[in-house]
This record gives C-alpha cells, sequence and structure tokens, in this order.
C-alpha cells in the first residue's frame, strides 16, 4: 500500500495547478466569500475550461472528456478547491450530460453536448414536486401525447438556480395506469417555452437560489423526450449515481479549515488568539480528523473505481459524512466569530442589494448566513436519512 | 420543593400568551421586522399597560412586587412568539442595574418610565474584542470633575435603535480585563457624541453598533460604586443568561411542537413521515432536551438569589445545556421539515435562528463550561 502519489500525477498535479494560476478569472477569486455571484460569474470558469477541453473531465473522450483517470479526476477537483473556484454546475456536467450521451439520441447529443462543454447553456433539475421529495417517484407532473408534441403540466419546487437556466431536464408522469416507478419518462425542456414559469423561494439565509417552477400546458416536440418512453426511472437512477461524485467535498472543507484556522488567530479570547484556546483548537483537530478518515475512505472508493468497481452504495457514506463535516465546519465558524454572528448583511447568493462596509471583520459578513445556508446539504440529493436508509439495505442486507 | 406558578404567575402567563396568540402570529412578526421600525410601539404600550413591564421591581421601586420566576415566565411567552421587542435590555438588564445598584434618585428618573413603556433601553457590553469577557473593555470613562468622559465602540448592541437609553460599561481604571477598574453608565441616547449605525439581526432583531466619542455624562451618570461594577455587571448578566435561557425554552417548545405536527402531516411513500422510528427517536431526544433544559432554566432562575458560586454554577450549567438542547432541536428540526425547514417562508427556520443566535448571547457553550469548570 501507498499513500504518495505517482510522479506522473505529482507532474500533472503542477501542469493543474499552473494553468489555474494562469486563467482562473481573478474578479472571482475566493467564491466561498462572495454572495453577488451573477450567471455569467458561474459561468466564466467553465467557459475557460470548455476552451481548454477540461470542463466535462469524467465524459469519455468522444464526447470531448479528458481520458483522466478517476486520481488525476480527483487532483483537478482538489487544485480547484484549493483557490474556492467556482465550479462548473453539476446540472449540464455531471447529471444530464452523461444521461444524453448515454441513452439520447444522436440528434440530441448533436444539439445539447457542445452547450453543456463550452458553459454556453445553463441546465436545471426538475424533478422533485412539493408532494414528491424523498419520495421522488410518487411525482404527479404528466406529459401528454398530442400529435408530436408532449403537453406537460405539472408544479417542480427546489429548482436550483432555474432562474438562470435555458434548458432544464424534467420527470414527468407519461403512463398514470402503470406502478409508480414505471409510467415515468425523461424530457429535456427548453425554459423559453410559453407555459414555463419560474418563481423564486427565499430561503433562511435571505438568498435566493431555488425556485418553484410551474408548468402550464408546456407543448415540447417529441424529440426532447431522451430514450424510450416511460423508462425515465432507469435515467434518472443512472443519473444519481453521477450526481454523487465529489459530493464528499474534501478538498472544499480542508479550505474551509485553513480559513477558520484564520479566523481564530484573529479573534482574541482572554487576550489571546482563539485558536490557541484548547478547547476551540480541539474542535477543530477533531474536524481535521474527521475530513481526514473521509478523505482516505473517499480515494479508497477511488481506487476501487480505477480498479473497475463503479461507484456503490459506498457512496452513501461520502455524501453523510461530508455533509457532516461541512455542516460543523461552518458551525464552528460561526462560533469563532462570535458576538459579530448576529448582524445580518444579506444572504449567501445573489441578494446583497446593499453597497455598505459590513458591521464587524469581514470574514463574520456570512457566517451565519452561510450556516442556515448550508443545511440543505443534508436534506438535497437524497437526504442523510435516505443514504442511511440505502446502506442499510444495500449493504447490511437488512 | 414547588415547581408550581402562583395564581398571579399563571394569569401573567395566559394573558401574555393570549397577547402572543392573538397578535404576534408568524405573518404579523415578519411583516413588523421588515417595516421602517422593525418592531410595534403598540405592542410595548399594551406590555405596560398589562402590567408585565413593571413584573420583576418591587412595589416601593414602583413595580408589581414579582421577581426572576416571573420574569422565567415572560420570557418564556416571548420565546413562544419570537417577540423582538426588548424586554430584555430594558427590563432585565436596566431594570436589574438600577434594582441591584441604582441610587433613589436613579431608581425614580428611570424605573417609573419603563413600568409605563416611556423609555426603552439597551445594554452596551459587548465588544469587538472582548469575546464575552465583561472585563475586557477598550472603552473608557475618564475622569472629568465630577463627572466622565466616555470614548468606545460597543458592538451588536441588541435593541439599540428602539432605545431612549443606554446602560454602558466602560473602564474607569486599572489594566485591560482587570477585575477591578470597571465602572457602569446610564445615559439618554441623544447625548452628545453618542452615534449608532443600525442594522437588522439574522434573527429578525435591530442592534447597533454604538461609538462614543467625548461622551461628558454627569456623576449622576454612574450606577453602583466606581470602578467596583464587575460584581454588579455579573449579577444582572446572570438574571439576563436566566431569562434568555427562559425563552430559548419557549422557542424549543414551539420548535418541537411544530416538528412533531409536521411529521404527522407530510406524507412520503404512503405514509406520514412520523410513522419512520429513526424520526421518532430523534424527536423523542429532542424532547427530552427540551424537558433538561426546562430543568436547567429553574435552577438558574431559582438560584439568582443564591450566594455567587452557587448562583455562577446554576447560571452557567443553565446556558451550557440550554445552549446545546437550543442547537440540537433547530438542527433537527430543519432537518425534519426537509426543503420545507430552510425556506424564509415556513416558521420553523426563524425558530431555528433564533435559536442559534441564543448561544452567542452573555457567552456560549464553551465560555461557560469553563466558567463552570473554574467554580467547580
Ligand atoms: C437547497 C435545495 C436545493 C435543491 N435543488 C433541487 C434541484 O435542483 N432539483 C430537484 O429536483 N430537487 C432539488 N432539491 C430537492 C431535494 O432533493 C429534496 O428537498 C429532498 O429530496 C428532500 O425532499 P423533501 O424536501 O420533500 O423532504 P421530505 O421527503 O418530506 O423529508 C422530510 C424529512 O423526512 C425524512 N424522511 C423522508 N423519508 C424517509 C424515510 N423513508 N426514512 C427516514 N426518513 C425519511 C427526510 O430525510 C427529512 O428529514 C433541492 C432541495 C434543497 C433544500
Ligand atoms: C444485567 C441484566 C439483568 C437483568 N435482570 C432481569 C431480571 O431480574 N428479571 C427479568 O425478568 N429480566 C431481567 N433482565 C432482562 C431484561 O429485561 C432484558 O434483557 C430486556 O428486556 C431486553 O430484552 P433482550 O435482552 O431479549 O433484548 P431484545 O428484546 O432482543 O432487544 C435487542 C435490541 O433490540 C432493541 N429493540 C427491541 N425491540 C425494539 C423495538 N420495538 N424498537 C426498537 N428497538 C427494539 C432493543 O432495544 C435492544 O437494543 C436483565 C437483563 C440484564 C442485561
Amino acid at each position: 500500500m501507498n499513500l504518495e502519489f505517482t510522479p506522473e500525477e505529482q507532474a500533472f498535479r503542477e501542469e493543474v495547478r499552473a494553468f489555474i494560476a494562469e486563467n482562473y478569472p481573478k474578479h472571482l477569486a475566493d467564491f466561498g466569500m462572495r454572495e453577488d455571484m451573477a450567471r455569467e460569474d458561474f459561468l466564466a470558469w467553465h467557459k475557460v475550461l470548455g476552451k481548454k477541453g477540461w470542463s466535462v473531465p469524467a465524459w469519455p473522450v468522444e464526447y470531448g472528456g479528458t481520458g483522466w483517470t478517476p486520481t488525476q479526476r480527483y487532483i483537478w477537483s482538489e487544485e480547484n478547491a484549493r483557490i474556492n473556484a467556482v465550479m462548473p454546475l453539476p446540472f449540464g456536467v455531471s447529471m444530464v450530460g452523461p444521461v444524453i450521451y448515454t441513452f439520447g439520441s444522436e440528434e440530441q447529443k448533436a444539439k445539447h453536448l457542445p452547450g453543456i462543454r463550452s458553459g454556453e447553456v445553463w441546465w436545471c433539475q426538475g424533478y422533485s414536486e412539493p408532494g414528491a421529495g424523498s419520495d421522488l417517484a410518487s411525482l404527479k407532473t404528466t406529459a401528454v401525447r398530442d400529435g408530436d408534441h408532449y403537453v406537460i403540466n405539472g408544479q417542480k419546487t427546489w429548482t436550483t438556480l432555474a432562474q438562470y437556466a435555458d434548458w432544464g431536464f424534467f420527470l414527468c408522469r407519461t403512463d398514470p395506469t402503470a406502478k409508480q416507478q414505471e409510467g415515468i419518462s425523461f424530457i429535456l425542456v427548453d425554459m423559453k417555452t410559453p407555459g414555463v414559469e419560474v418563481k423564486p423561494i427565499k430561503l433562511l439565509d435571505g438568498g435566493y437560489e431555488v425556485n418553484e417552477t410551474w408548468l402550464t400546458d408546456v407543448r415540447v416536440p417529441v424529440e426532447n423526450l431522451v430514450g424510450q418512453e416511460n423508462k425515465g426511472w432507469t435515467y434518472a437512477k443512472f443519473l444519481l449515481a453521477h450526481e454523487r461524485s465529489g459530493i464528499a467535498g474534501v478538498a472544499r472543507s480542508k479550505r474551509g479549515i485553513e480559513k477558520l484556522r484564520e479566523i481564530a488567530t484573529h479573534e482574541t479570547l482572554d487576550g489571546q488568539p482563539l485558536i490557541k484556546d484548547f478547547d476551540f483548537a480541539k474542535k477543530v483537530s477533531q474536524l481535521e480528523i474527521d475530513l481526514a478518515a473521509l478523505e482516505i475512505t473517499e480515494l479508497r472508493t477511488l481506487a476501487g473505481e480505477q480498479a473497475g468497481k463503479g461507484p456503490g452504495p459506498e457512496s452513501s457514506i461520502l455524501k453523510i459524512k461530508g455533509t457532516e463535516i461541512q455542516q460543523r465546519l461552518t458551525e464552528l465558524t460561526l462560533e469563532a466569530v462570535g458576538t459579530y454572528s448576529a448582524p445580518y448583511m444579506g444572504g449567501v447568493s445573489n441578494d446583497n442589494g446593499s453597497n455598505e462596509h459590513p458591521v464587524g471583520p469581514d470574514y463574520a459578513q456570512h457566517a451565519a448566513a452561510t450556516y442556515f445556508n448550508m443545511r440543505k446539504t443534508s436534506i438535497y440529493g437524497g437526504s442523510n436519512e435516505i443514504q442511511r436508509n440505502i446502506i442499510t439495505k444495500m449493504i447490511l442486507g437488512l | 420543593m414547588d415547581f408550581n406558578f402562583t395564581e398571579e404567575q399563571g394569569m401573567v402567563r395566559d394573558g401574555l400568551s393570549r397577547l402572543v396568540r392573538e397578535q404576534y402570529g408568524f405573518e404579523e412578526r415578519r411583516k413588523a421586522i421588515a417595516s421602517s421600525e422593525g418592531w410595534r410601539p403598540e405592542i410595548w404600550a399594551q406590555l405596560a399597560e398589562l402590567g408585565i413591564l413593571g413584573m420583576p421591581f418591587s412595589e416601593a421601586d414602583g413595580g408589581f412586587g414579582g421577581g426572576a420566576v416571573d420574569a422565567m415566565v415572560i420570557m418564556e411567552e416571548f420565546g413562544k412568539g419570537l417577540v423582538v421587542e426588548p424586554f430584555l435590555p430594558t427590563v432585565v438588564c436596566a431594570g436589574g442595574f438600577l434594582k441591584h445598584g441604582g441610587t433613589a434618585a436613579q431608581k425614580e428618573e428611570h424605573i417609573g418610565a419603563i413600568v409605563s413603556g416611556g423609555a426603552v433601553f439597551a445594554f452596551a457590553y459587548a465588544e469587538p474584542k472582548g469575546r464575552y469577557d465583561y472585563a475586557d473593555l477598550e472603552t473608557t470613562a475618564k475622569k472629568d470633575g465630577s463627572g466622565y468622559v466616555l470614548n468606545g465602540h460597543k458592538a451588536v448592541v441588541i435593541g439599540a435603535p428602539w432605545a431612549s437609553h443606554l446602560v454602558v460599561t466602560a473602564r474607569t481604571g486599572g489594566e485591560r480585563r482587570d477585575r477591578s477598574g470597571v465602572s457602569v453608565f446610564v445615559l439618554a441616547k441623544d447625548t452628545p457624541g453618542v452615534t449608532t449605525r443600525d442594522y437588522v439581526t439574522v434573527d429578525g432583531r435591530r442592534a447597533s453598533e454604538v461609538y462614543f466619542e467625548n461622551v461628558a455624562v454627569g456623576a449622576e451618570a454612574l450606577i453602583g460604586a466606581e470602578g467596583e461594577g464587575l460584581a454588579l455587571i455579573e449579577l444582572v448578566t446572570d438574571e439576563a443568561i436566566a431569562a434568555l435561557c427562559a425563552e430559548a425554552c419557549g422557542a424549543m417548545k414551539v420548535a418541537h411542537a411544530m416538528t412533531v405536527e409536521y411529521s404527522r402531516q407530510r406524507k412520503q411513500f404512503g405514509v406520514p413521515i412520523g410513522s419512520f422510528q429513526v424520526l421518532q427517536h430523534r424527536m423523542v431526544d429532542m424532547y427530552t432536551a427540551y424537558e433538561q433544559a426546562v430543568s436547567l432554566t429553574y435552577l438558574a432562575t431559582l438560584r439568582l438569589g443564591s450566594d455567587e458560586r452557587t448562583r455562577k454554577l446554576a447560571v452557567s450549567a443553565a446556558k451550557v445545556g440550554v445552549g446545546q438542547s437550543a442547537r440540537l432541536i433547530g438542527q433537527e428540526a430543519v432537518q425534519i421539515h426537509g426543503g420545507n425547514g430552510v425556506t424564509d417562508e415556513y416558521a420553523i427556520g426563524h425558530y431555528f435562528k433564533r435559536l442559534t443566535i441564543f448561544d452567542s448571547e452573555f457567552g456560549n457553550v464553551d465560555h461557560h463550561l469553563k466558567r463552570h469548570v473554574a467554580l467547580s
């Protein structure tokens, strides 16, 4: 056994690091601290990577992938997280893209893959509904065949950043008589189609990153059906396996811990830097230990993948521990800033209308909002309870 | 032993409970905190009318002869409705300083005004570098003739935008973090040299950064003996902590009840999510945490009149235990509400926010665990 990266992998890391240093948009430095992101900001790095051919590293080479090994991809994401880069959004790159190149028609591949690669086209995911969250298969939105169109009606919710989206991939019921999982289809919808209405939902940090999406008599050409009618659940499940890659967020949490330590050198307790306080330092160390365990667990999963084992239910462990660590990190940051956790200076995403200088130190500005915002991570992408249910069934066999 | 409330306390609770139910609905609260004032002076007037603002003052001081238990009952009801009106800074904090340290003239001047609803106070004690240490002060009060000149910056002064008066802590002597040399002053907010920067807090209240620039006050502004304010500050803030804990208990009770109710209503996989044992057990743990928090709040409240060490041990125990319960209940309540839990529209997130900020007021869990260790 050996934990070290090979010389080739080291060289790859150097190459990646140099490329990032030269090309990453300066105005998006340390994205973790920013709350006023616009569509262009989200896409800026994506577009640079598109030109370089690095925007969809995990895709097969024939569709524009890099051919990197899982370890190289890991190094890539680590180097990006090291500077807190704004990564390409997952909806196109890791969700709908793989579904299209695996199950889509040639026309769909030709039409949609280039825009995803280049970062020109923004996608959103229309799965959840008010009554269908954890129990996704109970979704009610219908798509009824009418000549060479589907007519879609229903309400989706929690559609992340749909306010910017050009296209959405939607799960719709095409056979109301079939058993729950069997009558569902996977349909691509141009978000500018008449009848698509997106209404923002305000989250408790004050930001707007999710929406209600209403679909009223939305006419979509049948060519937009991916794969076969009524087989959408299969594609949805395939997609979820892809969604989980990178879910542990190890590199980002590492950066977060560095930041936390930095904050704790500025904050004082009894005239000493807070980080010198044993109780506080102990908690930071505990977090680091948990993160180290998670990192190696992720690397073990990666090694398995490299050896040809697909990501299995073990990815649920990554989701649970990864989100718990992220949440604990924001909690400790909140604790570190103490009294200045209370002032409200705008949400984490997109709504900071004020140009006023923050109250208290800069690093305290969004500590509370970030903590509130990060509660979502144990809820979305299959809640942590659902992940535990998966482990119960798939690993423990109960 | 007697854990019952008196008939009068029962009446206060019923009256307040009605007021909160009828006039402090979630939508009404939302409107009020979004308004330019950020609170409702008419509610304040009603609290005065109901005798709530005079409850914890002795009859001799112009109050209604209540005490810490009354404050607890009141704050718990406020917690249930996430009431933002500044009862704690005005009645518990400023009122506490006047009660325990005020001269006859100071009491005369201020207590009546508090009881009638005419004066609103904020308590300016925290500083950007102080981190829960009341003696770690950069704010100074220099003797000048018979009076003092104040200079300094106070951080996150809750309720200051609404206040007519301030109670301020400042160093009149000694070295930074010395136990001696700390003094307490009371002054009108419009005293020349006092400026504020007002803002909203994440839990829907209002606060200010308060700046003192050569603020001249007379000798009558000093509460208690010069340089010997720390013991008084510790007493009053211990009372404030007990009251805050009661507020948190009220908020936890509602957050827990809402979660249980939601789990009954919300169906997934064809059944109410409350039928999943994993959620049931967690709601049981929340409930247990709530009951433990109530017990520690009673303990702290009932020990406020004990000797200093006993009092501090009980108060720190409460701040630790209630802080831990508040965190658990807030986080679990949001989790069990799923996506709805993280929206602004659902009330549960607002309880979560209040329960989160609770920890940073008057010393967090770590701070009070340390104080408990030091006294044990
Ligand atoms: C910020 C955010 C962004 C999102 N982005 C998107 C998006 O872009 N597209 C999209 O389609 N969806 C999105 N979602 C939706 C997300 O996938 C759902 O919120 C999630 O599946 C949970 O569903 P729910 O909110 O309806 O909660 P519910 O399913 O009602 O769950 C409520 C609680 O019950 C628990 N629970 C439910 N079933 C079980 C069970 N069988 N056993 C034990 N516990 C259970 C849950 O874990 C949770 O704690 C997003 C959600 C959030 C919060
Ligand atoms: C030291 C000792 C002294 C004892 N003394 C006596 C005695 O003097 N007289 C006497 O009659 N008995 C006595 N007992 C027996 C004791 O009451 C049983 O051990 C107890 O009721 C648990 O039963 P069990 O050991 O069969 O475990 P089980 O009932 O098999 O339980 C195993 C595990 O499953 C869990 N479990 C069971 N049902 C559920 C459920 N519905 N939901 C969730 N979890 C569940 C349990 O909590 C436990 O964790 C004693 C036991 C011990 C260990």
